[in-house]
């Protein structure tokens, strides 16, 4: 009995998921090439020098309680 | 013998990695991303605060191999005297180094940035080894790049009088994606989930149950998820503001946001300077306590693991020295944080207050690019 409103739901699952997937297949980068000269300013990057960064990752990892995510590659402090 | 010792581990990693290195360059591909730039920082560091000053020099060199193979070798050191609140109320102030050697690989292959890094820790009462791959990837035109990372880690935990007695073992496992929004903005979310298992507190901390100190008790599996926000645009010309938000939280209970918020900016051709203010708070894990009025499995008073406050004030400024376009740049970095720390459940039993203090984190450095 409460099968048929179990196929309706995936149905309707379906249908939505084609039509965001072909809503997808439209979009274009709408940012070309030649204009990403600003971004790559030195004011822009978010991580700019790797040693630096590295060492205030250190400080922070010893010193709080909470560790990660950071976007500083490799991470963790290899410490006591 | 010490510093012998420790150019043979970095040897030994070097020619394991140009092992790799040589395998992967006779590789064919295609057209690939660019690699990292050729570059040299030789930094030296400071922290004061807290009666803890940890200072010493750090390295850094990274050179393209062949057109699609990058290497970086870095060394880092920390020379720490101690005399913070634990040490002064429990122990006698002492010194100590600890060098950190490490070598990565970088392949570019069509949109792709594979890495491969290892590095070593080494302190007289710890020892720390990690591995980590990371790939990442530009898609939909270069406007997003996906990260994924991975890092195993493996400790070994000792004590002055005990030798090494236990080990630690980290799992890091990270995704981060940059999306480029417009011509003058961009954003990225990046995820990490870290699992550790082995002995992880100190050996020397004691606790505090019914006033009388104990050794500290700590789980020995944790698990933790952080999640990261960070944005950034240019206001002006050669101006730009970032905002950051974190959101951290684990199996013993922590949880904690990070916020931070910055301005760079360009003055003339030769100096960049940025500014920026850092707001951190975090609650206690479960086992933490001041003064513990029940015996309980676990127990702490690691201060790392309370509840506090911290508020950053930083500000860095780069000059460049000397340029050649197409051939190298020089550039002088300063750069210093002061920070102040609010604890709200760790008693300085000296004045019977909660404990606070300042810090400062200074760094001066010199790059070139070439």
């Amino acid at each position: 009995m409460s099968r048929a409103p179990s196929i309706a739901r995936h149905a309707a699952f379906a249908l939505l998921a084609c039509a965001a997937l072909s809503g997808c297949a439209r979009l274009q980068p709408w940012v070309k090439p030649y204009e990403r000269e600003r971004l790559a300013d030195p004011v822009m990057k978010l991580q700019r020098d790797g040693l630096s960064d590295k060492h205030f990752e250190h400080v922070r990892d010893v010193r709080e309680g909470s560790r990660g995510a950071t976007g500083v590659q490799g991470g963790g402090c290899g410490c006591n | 013998m010490a510093a012998i010792r420790g150019l043979r581990r970095f040897g030994s990693l070097l020619a394991r990695m140009l092992g790799f290195a040589g395998g992967i360059a006779a590789i064919g591909g295609a057209k690939a991303v660019d690699l990292p730039e050729n570059r040299a920082d030789l930094m030296f560091h400071g922290y004061d605060g807290g009666g803890v000053r940890a200072t010493g020099p750090a390295l850094l060199v990274r050179k393209n191999l062949v057109d699609r193979v990058s290497m970086s070798a870095s060394y880092y050191a920390d020379i720490v005297s101690n005399a913070s609140i634990d040490v002064v109320t429990q122990a006698s102030p002492y010194r100590e180094t600890r060098n950190e050697y490490a070598v990565g690989l970088d392949y570019a292959v069509r949109d792709a940035l594979i890495s491969l890094a290892t590095s070593t820790s080494r302190e007289p009462d710890y020892r720390a080894d990690a591995v980590s791959l990371d790939v990442s990837q530009e898609t939909f035109g270069g406007m997003t790049s996906v990260a994924i990372g991975f890092t195993r880690a493996k400790d070994k935990v000792g004590h002055k009088d005990r030798g090494f007695f236990d080990n630690a073992s980290h799992w890091r496992y990270r995704l981060g994606v940059t999306q480029i929004l417009t011509p003058r903005w961009l954003a990225s979310v990046n995820v990490e989930a870290v699992a550790d298992d082995g002995f992880l507190g100190s050996p020397y901390r004691a606790a505090r149950v019914f006033g009388a100190a104990v050794p500290e008790r700590n789980p020995r599996t944790r698990s933790s998820r952080a999640v990261k926000v960070r944005t950034i645009g240019e206001i002006a010309d050669r101006q730009s503001v970032r905002a950051e938000y974190r959101y951290y939280w684990d199996t013993w209970d922590i949880r904690s946001h990070t916020v931070e918020a910055g301005y760079a900016r360009h003055f003339g051709e030769q100096w960049l300077a940025d500014a920026y203010l850092r707001y951190y708070t975090q609650d206690r894990a479960l086992f933490y306590s001041d003064n513990a009025t029940a015996e309980t499995l676990y127990v702490s008073r690691n201060r790392q693991l309370g509840t506090f406050t911290s508020v950053g004030l930083g500000a860095k400024l780069a000059y460049t020295w000397k340029r050649i376009p197409g051939r190298y740049e020089v550039r002088l970095h300063g750069a210093l944080e002061r920070s102040r720390f609010d604890f709200t459940d760790f008693t300085d039993i000296r004045t019977g207050s909660p404990y606070a203090y300042d810090a400062n984190v200074m760094q001066v450095f010199v790059s070139a690019t070439f």
